[in-house]
C-alpha cells in the first residue's frame, strides 16, 4: 500500500506534482493532499453528487476515480471555478435566490448548473430537473435551485441579446392570431 | 395578521424581509468549514469493528494482529471504555414506567444490532485504521433475532435486554370523553391499519466527530457535527468525568441534520475516549454504509385507528392503538418514545371531537435505534386523521374541504385545550383551508380530473390540515429530568466603531438562523444587517442554550435576540442621553444613529457613542458606565408549546398500468406566526415537503428476517431527486403568538408533518374509482400494484 506513484496533474490552473498511494481516490487526494475541502464526500460511490469535479472540462465523479488516473489531466474544483469567476453569475443567482441549504451538496450543484449551461442556453424546467439527476440535495426540495439555473440562464441569454424559448414561442403565437 | 405589535410593524423593519443569507456566500464558494474537512496537528483517524450479527454474544475478541499493523496507535474494545465512561439510560421521568438498558461506547459481552460498534482502531489514517480493523478477530455466538414487532412481543419471544425482563419500553393510554358511546349506534365508522415504514435522515454531510483532549489542561474540545452543542458538553463532561468548564464543543458549518444529530451516538461517545487514551485529536467520520446502520432511524410504527361519524359529517370520536419499534434501546438523552406519545397527542389535533382514546406500545428490536428526527410523530398523526377524514367523506359523499370545515376548531373556540391535553393559543385553521381552496383552483382541478377520468386517466387530489408542536417549553425534556436546555442565551455588543456583534446559542445548519438572528438584531438596533455579525455554535463562546429541536430557533431564539438587543439599546440611549444632556426616552436608534425619536433628526452617530465610551470615558460623567454589552436569557413561560397550522394539498397522477405516481404540483397554506424572513420559511416548507414525500413514495430501511438491513447505500435506499419532485406553491396566514414579543412560532418541520398525508389522500382519491385502497407508506409502485389487485 505504501508504494507511491509519480502523479502530474493541473488542479485549478496550477501544476502539481505528488506522490500518491495508488489507491487514493481523486476526492482524497483534492481535498486531503491539496486543501481543496470544497470537493464534498456524501456516498463514496458515485450517486450523490456532492464530489463533482471537472476534468479536462467534463463533470465526473471525484470519488469514482483514483487520483493517478488524473495524470496527465486538468481538474476544476468549486475553488478554481469561484476564483475564474467562471460560475459569478451561477453562484450570485444561488445565493439571491437561496438555492442551498447546508451547502454541502452546493459545489456539486454549481459544476452540473456550470456543465449544463455550457450545453443548454435556453433550458425549460423539466430539462434543468432532468439534468440534475445525479445530484442529491437533502434541504431545498430542488425547486429554489431550479429556479436559480433558470434564472441564470436568461440572465446570459438577455446579455447575449438572445430572446427565450418562451419569448419566441409568444411572438410566433402573435403572428400567427389573426388580429 | 392579527393584533398589532407596535415597533416590529414601523417602515424599513428588518421583519418581514426577505434577506438573502450573508454565511451561504461562503458556502457557495467552496470555503465552508465542516468537521469533515478540519485536520488538526497530530489528529489521529478512527475506524470501527462492526458487528455482522443484529443478535449475537461476543465469546472472545482478538486485537493482537491489528494493535501491530502499521500505523496503528491504539485499539480499543468496550471494556477498556467503559473504565472512562460512565453508561448511560435513554429514559426519562415523564414516561412513567418507561424501560432502557445502559449503554456503553462499544459493546460488552454481546452485540444487539448489525452494525454496532465493538472495537475502535485508532491510526494515522483513516486508512491504515480501516486496514487494521479488518485484522480484529471477534468470535460470535449468534441469538435469535427479534426483527417483527409482534414477535417481539409474543410469549417466549428472545430477550434483547433480559434485565428489563420483556421487549417492552413502555406503554402509554390516553383516553378522554366517552369513546364506547361515541362509537355506539354511530352513523358511519371508517377504520384502517397503517404501516409507516422505517426512513433516515440522509444528511449529506454524514456525521463528523473530532475529539481533541488536552491532559496538561484536562480540557477536552470537541468539534462536532451537530444541532446541540450546550447538551453534548454537558454529556460529555459528565459521563468521563470531566470539570465542564473545561469541555468545549464547537459546531461549525453542517451538512445537514433534520434531527438526527442531536442523539447520543456510540462512535462519538467513543472517540471522547479514544482521544483520552492517546491524549491526541482522534477523527472519525461515518463513511455512508456506516451512516445506513448506525445513524438514528425514524418513524417504523403500526397504527389501527377508528373514526365514528355522525351522519352530517361530524366527527364523533377516535379510537387507536400505535405500535412502535424503536430498535434494542431508547435513545439518550432524548429516548426514543417521544415519537410515539407525539403521534397519540396529535390525533386528530384540527378537530373539535372530544371522545378520543390511544394505545401506544413502544417494543424493543434487533435493529439501530429510532429517534427523533424532523417532524416527530406528526406525519403518523396526520396521516391517521386526514386519511380517515377522507374516508369518511368519501362514505358520506362530502367533499374533503366541505367535511374539514365542518370539524375544525374555529376562531371563537381559543384557547382551546385538546382531548389530549395539549393546549392551543389561537390556530387559523378557517382561513388557512379557503386561502388553499383559492391558491390550487380546486372547483378547475376537479373538473379537470372529471373529464380525464373518462379517458381512463387518474389523477387525485389530496388535502391535509397539521398541526405542528414548536417552542417547547421545560415541559417538553426538562421536567422529565433531562438535562436539555428549554431557554436561549444571547449577547449583544456594540464593537468600537459603532458595528454590532450578536452571540447567541442557537445555532445554524443552512436553515438561515444567523440570518434571521441579524435580522432581528439589526432591526431592533436600526443599524443596518450588513453592520451585524453573528456567532453561534461554539460553547465556549455563545451562551449556553437548547440550540435547534423542536423548530425554536426562530421562535425562542428570535425572542431571545430581540430582548437582549432591547436592553442593550436602552444602554446605547443611556449613554447618548448623558453625551447630549437629554433624556433617553426622547431618542431612538435608526440607520445608525441616535435620533430624535419624534422628529427622526440625527442627534449622534452610534460610533460616536462606541468611540466616547470604549476610548474617551473620562468626557462622560461621573455617573455615567457604558455598558456596550448586554445579555439575554429568554425561555417560553406562557403555553408550554406554540402550536402552528397550515394546509397542504397534493396533486398525483396514477399510473394504474404500472403504480408509478407522478407528482404534478404540490400546495402548502401555513401558519408560523410572525414571518421575519418570508424567502427562508418558504425554502424550509419546501425542503420540509420533500422529505415528507420522500417518506410517502420512496424512503425505507428495509430489513430480511434475521435484521440485516437491506439497502443500507445511496444506491439502494431511494431518497427524491429533482426529477420527481414537484413545484411547491407555499401561502402565509400570520397568527402571532402572543406569549412573546416577536410572535414567531417556528417552521422546519410543518412541511415534513403533512406531506405524506396529502400524498396518501392523493393516491387513494386517485385510485378509489378503481375501488382501490393504500395505507402504508412508502407507496411504491408494487404496493400500488398490489393495492390495485395485479399482484
Amino acid at each position: 500500500m505504501s508504494s507511491r506513484i509519480a502523479v502530474a496533474v493541473t488542479v485549478n490552473g496550477q501544476a502539481i506534482s505528488a506522490f500518491v498511494e495508488p489507491r487514493t481516490s481523486l476526492a482524497d487526494f483534492l481535498r486531503n493532499d491539496l486543501g481543496l475541502t470544497g470537493t464534498h464526500l456524501g456516498c463514496e460511490m458515485g450517486v450523490c453528487g456532492a464530489c463533482l469535479v471537472l476534468l479536462d472540462g467534463k463533470a465526473v465523479h471525484a470519488c469514482l476515480m483514483y487520483a493517478v488516473q488524473a495524470d496527465g489531466q486538468t481538474v476544476q474544483t468549486v475553488e478554481g471555478l469561484s476564483e475564474s469567476r467562471a460560475i459569478a453569475d451561477i453562484q450570485q443567482v444561488f445565493h439571491e435566490r437561496n438555492a442551498l441549504q447546508c451547502g454541502f451538496c452546493t459545489s456539486g450543484m454549481l459544476v452540473t448548473a456550470h456543465e449544463f449551461l455550457s450545453k443548454c442556453q435556453d433550458p425549460s424546467r423539466a430539462e434543468i430537473r432532468d439534468a440534475l439527476s445525479g445530484n442529491y440535495c437533502r434541504c431545498t426540495g430542488y425547486e429554489a435551485i431550479v429556479d436559480a439555473i433558470a434564472e441564470t440562464a436568461r440572465g446570459r441569454a438577455d446579455r447575449a441579446g438572445i430572446p427565450s424559448q418562451a419569448e419566441q414561442a409568444a411572438k410566433s403565437d402573435a403572428e400567427e392570431t389573426p388580429s | 395578521m392579527t393584533g398589532s405589535l407596535g415597533p416590529l410593524d414601523r417602515p424599513n423593519t428588518y421583519i418581514g424581509r426577505s434577506v438573502s443569507r450573508p454565511n451561504a456566500k461562503r458556502l457557495l464558494a467552496g470555503r465552508g468549514r465542516y468537521v469533515t474537512d478540519l485536520q488538526l496537528p497530530r489528529m489521529l483517524h478512527a475506524a470501527f469493528v462492526r458487528s455482522p450479527y443484529a443478535h449475537a454474544s461476543i465469546a472472545s475478541i482478538d486485537i493482537s494482529q491489528a494493535a501491530s499493523a502499521p500505523g496503528v496507535h491504539l485499539v480499543a474494545t468496550g471494556a477498556d471504555l467503559a473504565k472512562l465512561c460512565k453508561p448511560w439510560v435513554g429514559t426519562l421521568d415523564h414516561f412513567s414506567g418507561m424501560k432502557s438498558p445502559p449503554q456503553q461506547p462499544l459493546a460488552v459481552g454481546k452485540v444487539v444490532w448489525a452494525g454496532q460498534p465493538i472495537v475502535a482502531v485508532v491510526a494515522d489514517t483513516r486508512a491504515q485504521a480501516e486496514d487494521a480493523a479488518e485484522l480484529v478477530v471477534v468470535d460470535f455466538e449468534e441469538l435469535e433475532t427479534v426483527a417483527d414487532i409482534d414477535a417481539a412481543r409474543a410469549q417466549g419471544s428472545p430477550l434483547i435486554n433480559p434485565e428489563i425482563g420483556g421487549n417492552v419500553s413502555f406503554h402509554l393510554k390516553v383516553e378522554s370523553g366517552s369513546i364506547d358511546e361515541a362509537f355506539r349506534a354511530a352513523p358511519a365508522i371508517v377504520e384502517s391499519t397503517y404501516l409507516f415504514g422505517r426512513h433516515t435522515a440522509v444528511t449529506l454531510e454524514p456525521r463528523a466527530i473530532i475529539a481533541d483532549y488536552d491532559p496538561s489542561e484536562e480540557r477536552l474540545t470537541v468539534h462536532h457535527a451537530t444541532q446541540t452543542p450546550y447538551q453534548f458538553q454537558d454529556i460529555y463532561s459528565r459521563h468521563y468525568g470531566l470539570r465542564e468548564a473545561r469541555v468545549r464543543v464547537v459546531a461549525p458549518d453542517i451538512g445537514g441534520s433534520f434531527g438526527m444529530k442531536l442523539h447520543v451516538y456510540h462512535e462519538d461517545m467513543a472517540v471522547v475516549g479514544l482521544s483520552i487514551m492517546t491524549g491526541r485529536p482522534v477523527k472519525f467520520v461515518a463513511d455512508r454504509m456506516e451512516s445506513f446502520v448506525s445513524d438514528i432511524h425514524a418513524r417504523d410504527h403500526r397504527v389501527s385507528a377508528r373514526m365514528a361519524i355522525d351522519a352530517d359529517g361530524t366527527i364523533r370520536g377516535m379510537d387507536v392503538n400505535d405500535v412502535t419499534a424503536i430498535g434494542a434501546f431508547s435513545s439518550y438523552p432524548r429516548t426514543s418514545v417521544v415519537e410515539g406519545n407525539q403521534v397519540i397527542r396529535l390525533i386528530g389535533a384540527p378537530y373539535r371531537f372530544r371522545n378520543y382514546r390511544a394505545d401506544l406500545d413502544v417494543v424493543f428490536q434487533n435493529k439501530v435505534q429510532t429517534s427523533q428526527y424532523r417532524a416527530v410523530g406528526h406525519p403518523i398523526a396526520c396521516a391517521v386523521t386526514e386519511t380517515l377524514v377522507d374516508h369518511a367523506a368519501r362514505n358520506l359523499g362530502l367533499d374533503p374541504f366541505e367535511i374539514r370545515r365542518r370539524n375544525i376548531i374555529t376562531q371563537d373556540m381559543y384557547p382551546y385545550t385538546s382531548p389530549t391535553g395539549y393546549k392551543f393559543e389561537r390556530l387559523s385553521h378557517e382561513a388557512c383551508l379557503e386561502k388553499l381552496y383559492a391558491l390550487m383552483d380546486y372547483p378547475r382541478l376537479r373538473r379537470e380530473q372529471a373529464a380525464l377520468r373518462e379517458k381512463g386517466i387518474y389523477r387525485g387530489i389530496g388535502i391535509a390540515l397539521f398541526v405542528e408542536i414548536t417552542n417547547p417549553s421545560p415541559a417538553f425534556y426538562g421536567v422529565g429530568g433531562a438535562r436539555i436546555s428549554a431557554q436561549d442565551g444571547a449577547i449583544v455588543k456594540i464593537t468600537p466603531s459603532g458595528e454590532v456583534h450578536c452571540l447567541i446559542s442557537v445555532g445554524e445548519h443552512g436553515q438561515g438562523t444567523e440570518t434571521i438572528i441579524g435580522q432581528i438584531v439589526a432591526d431592533q438596533l436600526g443599524v443596518d444587517c450588513e453592520a451585524v455579525r453573528v456567532f453561534t455554535g461554539d460553547t465556549d463562546v455563545t451562551p449556553h442554550g437548547g440550540a435547534n429541536w423542536a423548530c425554536r430557533g426562530a421562535g425562542i431564539g428570535g425572542e431571545t435576540a430581540l430582548q437582549a438587543a432591547r436592553a442593550l439599546k436602552r444602554n446605547v440611549l443611556a449613554v447618548a442621553a448623558a453625551i447630549l444632556q437629554a433624556r433617553s426616552e426622547t431618542l431612538d436608534m435608526r440607520g445608525g444613529q441616535v435620533v430624535d425619536a419624534e422628529s427622526g433628526n440625527a442627534r449622534i452617530d452610534l460610533a460616536e457613542i462606541a468611540r466616547i465610551a470604549y476610548f474617551r470615558s473620562d468626557t462622560l460623567p461621573h455617573d455615567v458606565s457604558p455598558q456596550l454589552t448586554a445579555s439575554h436569557h429568554f425561555a417560553p413561560k406562557g403555553f408550554p408549546f406554540a402550536f402552528t397550522n397550515g394546509v397542504q394539498a397534493c396533486h398525483v397522477e396514477v399510473d394504474v398500468e404500472t403504480g408509478f405516481v407522478e407528482i404534478k404540483k404540490f400546495w402548502v397554506v401555513e401558519d408560523c406566526g410572525r414571518i421575519i424572513n418570508p424567502m427562508l420559511v418558504e425554502e424550509q416548507v419546501r425542503g420540509g415537503v420533500v422529505q415528507g414525500l420522500g417518506a410517502a413514495f420512496f424512503e425505507e430501511c428495509l430489513y430480511s428476517d434475521n435484521g440485516q438491513l437491506q439497502n443500507g447505500s445511496l444506491a439502494d435506499y431511494l431518497v427524491p431527486m429533482a426529477g420527481e419532485m414537484p413545484d411547491i406553491e407555499i401561502a402565509h396566514v400570520e397568527t402571532p403568538t402572543r406569549d412573546t414579543e416577536l410572535g414567531a412560532k417556528g417552521c422546519g418541520e410543518a412541511g415534513t408533518a403533512a406531506a405524506s398525508a396529502a400524498a396518501m389522500n392523493a393516491v387513494n382519491d386517485a385510485i378509489s374509482p378503481l375501488g382501490a385502497s393504500i395505507s402504508q407508506i412508502p407507496m411504491t409502485p408494487q404496493r400500488l400494484l398490489r393495492a390495485l389487485g395485479h399482484a
